[in-house]
Parts: C-alpha cells; sequence; structure tokens
C-alpha cells in the first residue's frame, strides 16, 4: 500500500520558489533518504509535508495514505500519524518535558476518538519508553528543550517518535550536530522502530547517518528537484564524488 | 482560505466564552442613583452600624467631594459619571439570614452555576467560603469550625457590629481614608466585604475564600476586606470574582488592609475574573483597586498573588509596608489582556525596617489590542538596612497589536541596600507553536500551555485547590488570541 505520494510539488516561500516539481513514493514499511546540499530544498520538503505556515503549495499535490494533505492541519496529520523529527528542536520555557508529552499524547488520541490517557499511565509509557530509548528521568521533569545538548534534543525527538508510533516519520537532518556515539543512540531507537507498516523519510547532508539507518531508496535533492535515484549504494556515490560530481553528472 | 475564516467564526464567538455573563433575577433594594451624606447616612443606617461608623464615612465623603480622579495611569477610558450610579444594591430579604437555609434559593443557585457551592458538605475539603453578592455578604460557610480556633471569619458589616473593637483599631491604618480618590469613595459607600482575624499562634486551620459577584446593573461594588493575623499566626485568604455581561461599564473600587502583627504570616491569593468587556471592548469592569499590606511587627511575612484575566480595565497595586525588621513581603502577578482590556498593574514595596526583603514576579501577557503595563516602586528609607529586593517583569506579546510596559520606579535612601531588577519581553515565538501543532496539539491548546509555561513560578504560588482552575482560566481569556 502507498503510504506518500508526491507528485509534482513545487513549494514556495514568501514567493520564492524553492521546490520545483518533486516526485516521490514511498510504500508502507519502506525507508527513503533524501540527501542534498545546504539549500537544496530538504528542510522545505519536510514542513511542507508537515503543514508549516508559510510554506505554499503552488502546484502539485502530497497523498498520504490516499488523502490529500494540503487540505488538514498541522495537528490532524500529527493525529493521523504523520511524524516530523526537527532538525532544530524548540525551547518552550515553564512546560515540563512530561507535561508537553502528555499534552501531545492525549491531544492526538482526542482527534482519533480514543480515551485519554491519565496522568499514571502517560508516567508509566513515557517512563518506560524513555528507558529503552536511555533518556534520563530528570530529563523529563526540566522545561521542555530547555538548556538541553544537542544530542538530549534529538534524543528527545526519538522518544517522541516511539510514544507516538506514527505511520510515516519524517526525519529531518537528526544526525546534525551529534558525536558519533549520540548518533549511534538515536540511530538504534530509529531502527528499532523499523515495521512492516511504518515508513521512514530520512533527510540528511552526510552519509554516515545511512550506515546505521540503512534505506531501501536513496534519492538527491538539488536546487528543488531530484537530480538522482537510486538504491543504497547511492549514498556511497555521493560520498565519493561530492554533491557537485553529481549534480554536474545529472546536468 | 479556510483556516482564516474559521479563525474569524471563532473570535466572532469570543462573547459567549464568558460563562459566568449570566444574570440573576432577583428583586433588588437600592439606594436613590446618585452620592449624597443621604446615601452615606442610608447604607450606614441599612447596615445597623454605630455611630463612629457613619463619621467615619462621612468624613470620608466630604473629603471625596474635594479629591480627583487620578490621571497618571496608562489607562484611558471615558469619563465616569460618578452623579448616575447606585452606590448600594442588596437581594431583598424579608430579614437577615440566620443559616444557609434561610438564604434565597436563588442566591444559593446562583454560586452553584459559578462552582462555589455553598452547602458545608459540599465544598471543597478545607475551605471556608464567605460569598458577597452585589452589595451583601450572603453566606459565610464553616464559621462554627474556625471559631473552634478562634478565628473570626465573617462579613464585615458584621464585624462593624459584633467586633467593633477590633474593626475600629485597625480599619483605615493600613489604607488611610485619605490615601487616594477610590479608596476614599471606597470609605464612604463600602458596604461589605469580609473579616479576618487569626489570634496569636493560631494557624488557621484552613483556606479562607471569599467570591465577589456583580449582578446588578449600574451599580458599583465597593467591598472592604481587612485581615488581621495576630502574632505567630498564619493565614492564607483567596478571593475570587465574577459579574454578568452587560454592555454598560460597572466600577468596582474595593480597598483591602491587611495587617501582620510579630512573626504572623498572611498568604493573599486573588482569581479575578470580572466581565472584560467584549471583542469590540464594550462594556466590563472598571476594577480600581487598592490593596496594601502592613508588615507591622517584626519577622512577619506578607505574600500577594495574582491572577487578573479579567476586567475591561485594570488599576491596582498591592503592596507591603516593610515595617518591622525581618519583614519579607512577596508580590507575585500573573496579568492577562486581551481584545482591548487595559491593565495598569504592579505593586509597591516600602522598606522601612531593617534587615528588610522583597520579592517580585510579574508576567504580563498582552494579546488582540490590549495594553499592559507593569507599573512598581521600590523605596528603601534611611533606617532600612540591609534591605534587598529582587524584582522580575517578564512580558508575553501576542500578535502585532498589543503592548506592554514596565515602568519601575526605585528609589534608596541607603547605601546597603541591594535592588536587583530583571525584565523580558517576549513574543510566542511561531516555530515555538509549529512544534506544539506538528506535535498534534492544537492552536489554542498550544497557547495555553505555552503562556502557563511561562507563568508557571507564579501559578505555583497558589494554593493546590486554586492552581488548576487557575491555570484552565489562563487557557480561556487567551482563547481567539491567535488567528
Amino acid at each position: 500500500m502507498s503510504m506518500l505520494e508526491i507528485q509534482n510539488l513545487h513549494v514556495s516561500v514568501q514567493g520564492r520558489e524553492i521546490l520545483k516539481g518533486i516526485n516521490l513514493s514511498i510504500a508502507a514499511g519502506e525507508i527513503h533518504a533524501v540527501m542534498g546540499p545546504n539549500g537544496s530544498g530538504k528542510s522545505t520538503l519536510s514542513y511542507t509535508l508537515a503543514g508549516r505556515a508559510g510554506y505554499e503549495v503552488t502546484a502539485g499535490r502530497m497523498m498520504y495514505r490516499g488523502e490529500d494533505l494540503s487540505a488538514l492541519a498541522p495537528e490532524e496529520r500529527a493525529a493521523k500519524g504523520l511524524f516530523l523529527a526537527l532538525q532544530y528542536p524548540v525551547e518552550i520555557p515553564g512546560v515540563t518535558t512530561m507535561n508537553f508529552l502528555k499534552a501531545a499524547l492525549n491531544a492526538q488520541r482526542r482527534a482519533r476518538g480514543e480515551k485519554e490517557f491519565d496522568a499514571i499511565n502517560v508516567l508509566r509509557l513515557v517512563r518506560e519508553t524513555a528507558g529503552q530509548l536511555k533518556v534520563p528521568e530528570e530529563m523529563l521533569r526540566r522545561a521542555l528543550n530547555v538548556g538541553f545538548s544537542g544530542g538530549e534534543k534529538k534524543r528527545l525527538e526519538i522518544l517522541q517518535m516511539a510514544l507516538f508510533k506514527p505511520l510515516l516519520a519524517v526525519l529531518d537532518e537528526t544526525d546534525s550536530g551529534l558525536d558519533i556515539d549520540a548518533l549511534k543512540l538515536v540511530a538504534d531507537g530509529v531502527n528499532a522502530l523499523r515495521a512492516p507498516d511504518r515508513s521512514m523519510l530520512v533527510i540528511t547532508h552526510y552519509q554516515r547517518l545511512l550506515n546505521h539507518i540503512v534505506p531501501d531508496r536513496v534519492h538527491v535533492l538539488a536546487d528543488g528537484r531530484f537530480v538522482a535515484e537510486g538504491g543504497k549504494e547511492l549514498a556511497h556515490e555521493l560520498e565519493a564524488k561530492g554533491y557537485a560530481g553529481l549534480v554536474r553528472d545529472a546536468a | 482560505m479556510a483556516a482564516i475564516q474559521e479563525t474569524r467564526d471563532r473570535v466572532a464567538s469570543l462573547g459567549e466564552k464568558y460563562k459566568y455573563g449570566f444574570v440573576t433575577d432577583i428583586e433588588m433594594e437600592r439606594a436613590p442613583r446618585g452620592l449624597n451624606e443621604d446615601v452615606v447616612r442610608l447604607i450606614s443606617a441599612k447596615k445597623g452600624e454605630p455611630e463612629w461608623m457613619l463619621e467615619w464615612r462621612l468624613g470620608a465623603y466630604r473629603r471625596w467631594r474635594e479629591m480627583r480622579e487620578p490621571a497618571w495611569a496608562r489607562v484611558h477610558y471615558p469619563k465616569i459619571d460618578y452623579e448616575s450610579a447606585y452606590y448600594y444594591a442588596a437581594p431583598k430579604l424579608a430579614a437577615q439570614p440566620k443559616s444557609l437555609e434561610e438564604v434565597d434559593p436563588k442566591l444559593l443557585e446562583t454560586y452553584e452555576k459559578l462552582g462555589i457551592p455553598l452547602h458545608e458538605q459540599k465544598l471543597l475539603a478545607g475551605v471556608a467560603v464567605d460569598a458577597v453578592f452585589d452589595s451583601v455578604s450572603v453566606a459565610t460557610t464553616f464559621k462554627a469550625k474556625l471559631a473552634e480556633a478562634g478565628v473570626i471569619f465573617c462579613p464585615i458589616s458584621e464585624a462593624i457590629r459584633d467586633h467593633g473593637d477590633l474593626v475600629r483599631k485597625y480599619l483605615g491604618s493600613v489604607v488611610p481614608v485619605t490615601d487616594n480618590f477610590f479608596a476614599t469613595l471606597n470609605s464612604a459607600v463600602f458596604s461589605d466585604g469580609s473579616f479576618v482575624y487569626v489570634p496569636k499562634g493560631v494557624r488557621c486551620p484552613m483556606e479562607l475564600s471569599t467570591y465577589f459577584r456583580i449582578n446588578a446593573s449600574e451599580t458599583g461594588q465597593f467591598e472592604r476586606t481587612l485581615i488581621i493575623a495576630d502574632e505567630g499566626s498564619y493565614v492564607s485568604y483567596l478571593e475570587g470574582c465574577t459579574a454578568p455581561k452587560r454592555d454598560e461599564n460597572q466600577l468596582h473600587a474595593a480597598v483591602v488592609e491587611l495587617v501582620a502583627l510579630e512573626g504572623a504570616a498572611i498568604k493573599y491569593s486573588t482569581v479575578q475574573n470580572w466581565y472584560p468587556g467584549d471583542e469590540e471592548g464594550r462594556g466590563g469592569i472598571y476594577n480600581f483597586v487598592t490593596k496594601r499590606g502592613d508588615c507591622r511587627g517584626h519577622r512577619s511575612k506578607i505574600s500577594w498573588t495574582q491572577v487578573e484575566t479579567g476586567s475591561a480595565i485594570t488599576w491596582k497595586y498591592p503592596s507591603c509596608i516593610l515595617r518591622g525588621d525581618d519583614t519579607v513581603g512577596e508580590f507575585y502577578s500573573i496579568a492577562i489582556a486581551n481584545h482591548f482590556q487595559q491593565a495598569d498593574t504592579g505593586t509597591k514595596m516600602i522598606h522601612l525596617g531593617r534587615n528588610t526583603r522583597s520579592r517580585i514576579i510579574s508576567k504580563g501577557i498582552s494579546a488582540g489590542k490590549a495594553q499592559n503595563t507593569y507599573r512598581g516602586l521600590v523605596s528603601v528609607h534611611p533606617r532600612a538596612a540591609n534591605a534587598r529586593n529582587h524584582t522580575q517583569c517578564d512580558s508575553l506579546l501576542i500578535g502585532k497589536e498589543c503592548g506592554a510596559h514596565t515602568v519601575p520606579y526605585i528609589e534608596s535612601r541607603n547605601p546597603s541596600a541591594r535592588i536587583e531588577h530583571e525584565a523580558t519581553t517576549s513574543k510566542i515565538a511561531d516555530d515555538q507553536l509549529f512544534y506544539c501543532t506538528s506535535r498534534g496539539i492544537g492552536q489554542e491548546e498550544a497557547v495555553a500551555l505555552i503562556v502557563n509555561g511561562f507563568c508557571r513560578e507564579v501559578l505555583q504560588q497558589l494554593p493546590m485547590e486554586f492552581a488548576v482552575e487557575a491555570q484552565k482560566l489562563v487557557g480561556i481569556s487567551l482563547e481567539g488570541s491567535v488567528g
């Protein structure tokens, strides 16, 4: 079954066209990687999928499990199983991480017509999941992302992914700013979530993340268009040649 | 675009969001319109007051005639016509009710609707309530249990009759009759309010609470609260306020006086939710209130916590006079102004004694076209050696048309004083909102979550029973503020 079908997607930000006609098809259970140099439109693709204001779809469409994403608000997309792990997770002072997770979990459940978790159940679920991902309890009591290191922030994103159990997870440069140990921890967390009914779109600048999260397909984005596509070996080729070489070949 | 239309609809429906806007249909007894000595005499006679009280009121009235309404606050409103308002309104009763069974069922119903059941068995465990409806106190609960501990908690009109010596000794001793235009007006015409006396060494066994309700139209509410904590005692007191939705503006000019004797501590919390007016700025309460506490004895402490979400205009500066040595004053404030609300609020910390300490944490939130001003004074007098103050003023702006202003006054006449002032202004950032919504949290809930986080230090100061209510109120008052 098709998880995501992107057809001829054009996206403008403040009147400037960033994505210039993208096609992408992800089946259930697949992991796709999008690689590309800075400014190629990688983050624009992730924000557009999540529905951030200011990212205007001027042509084409994004079908998520047969439904047009453009008609849904960001919170509706989340409730329907779309998750975006941000490159730069945001700080919210005064709101404890635990409280935030509870609010998010229950908002999604409410939207799906499911019964909300009470405080004790949330606590149990979050603690258990945090333990598996080696997220210390003390982090859950601190204000959301405030004073967290880069690695802690990314681990918290993966914790949310594990809690929300999305059907389609978009990981936007989850590897950026991580040392090798933190990278492994995050990759292990992601790999543990691989499932036949769960797809992932891994956006990254470097090939090294893909040594740990092995993709089914690799797409290379340059100047708002996919310029190369292939299997996991494409990432290695890219590492050897560099973007410049590949983009030239494509042109 | 669909989202914009939805926002418009939501904003349009906002008028319906103030859930306390109903009116109780009950027969009222009023004094004639306007203010003159006869009205003052009538109020005093209705209350069966002793002669000294009438003289006190008349003195205040004569003084008020010569005073001018203050104009220094950053609030704008059409001139108030003091001659067209009613200064006394009371539910018509055959006789003063002796117990809850005799209280008009309609009044009890009103408080039920407000979520404040007055039947003692239904009350929140451990909270005694005094309910003031327009100008009179209608019921005070748990009187007997409090009396066991020696605590007096009753309507001030009753205290004037039954505990005249105490009232006479302390009334006007913190906020003098001549203090300011609104306090002086209150001194002339106040009709009811709460009185608390906690005897020496007694820790009041329960939270005390007063709910103020304005019901009658074109009527001002002038309540007077006096709390005395005798040596070594402790009391925690909470007031809540609501009013019906009306197109007119109604005046609320209360006076609260706190006296803490040696080693005593008073914690005074307010959740103010007077009708704020509609989304066009029509109607709403003018809340011109004088609140002041006197740390009269050494080592005493007074702590103000306020959550101000209602009123069209708020003019309010709960203050501490740190008279005794080693006394402590605290002011924790959340002021939320949405739509066309205007808030000018803050505190005065007057350091007179040695080793006095004060702490101010103010969180101002502005949304819509509202203006929110923090105005505060920290004053260290020559004798106040080693005085310390820490002030933190944080403002949060939601949208592009509101304003936040901080006006701190600092005066130090003692070189050993240490005074710190921190101020920040921030906005709810788009990326914070997006982060929340991308995790499934809707816009309105996201705003409430972020604002509650911003206010956390202050919310933590509220008694447990009310903290949850206050958190919800913060969310409700900001509904429709993001579009």
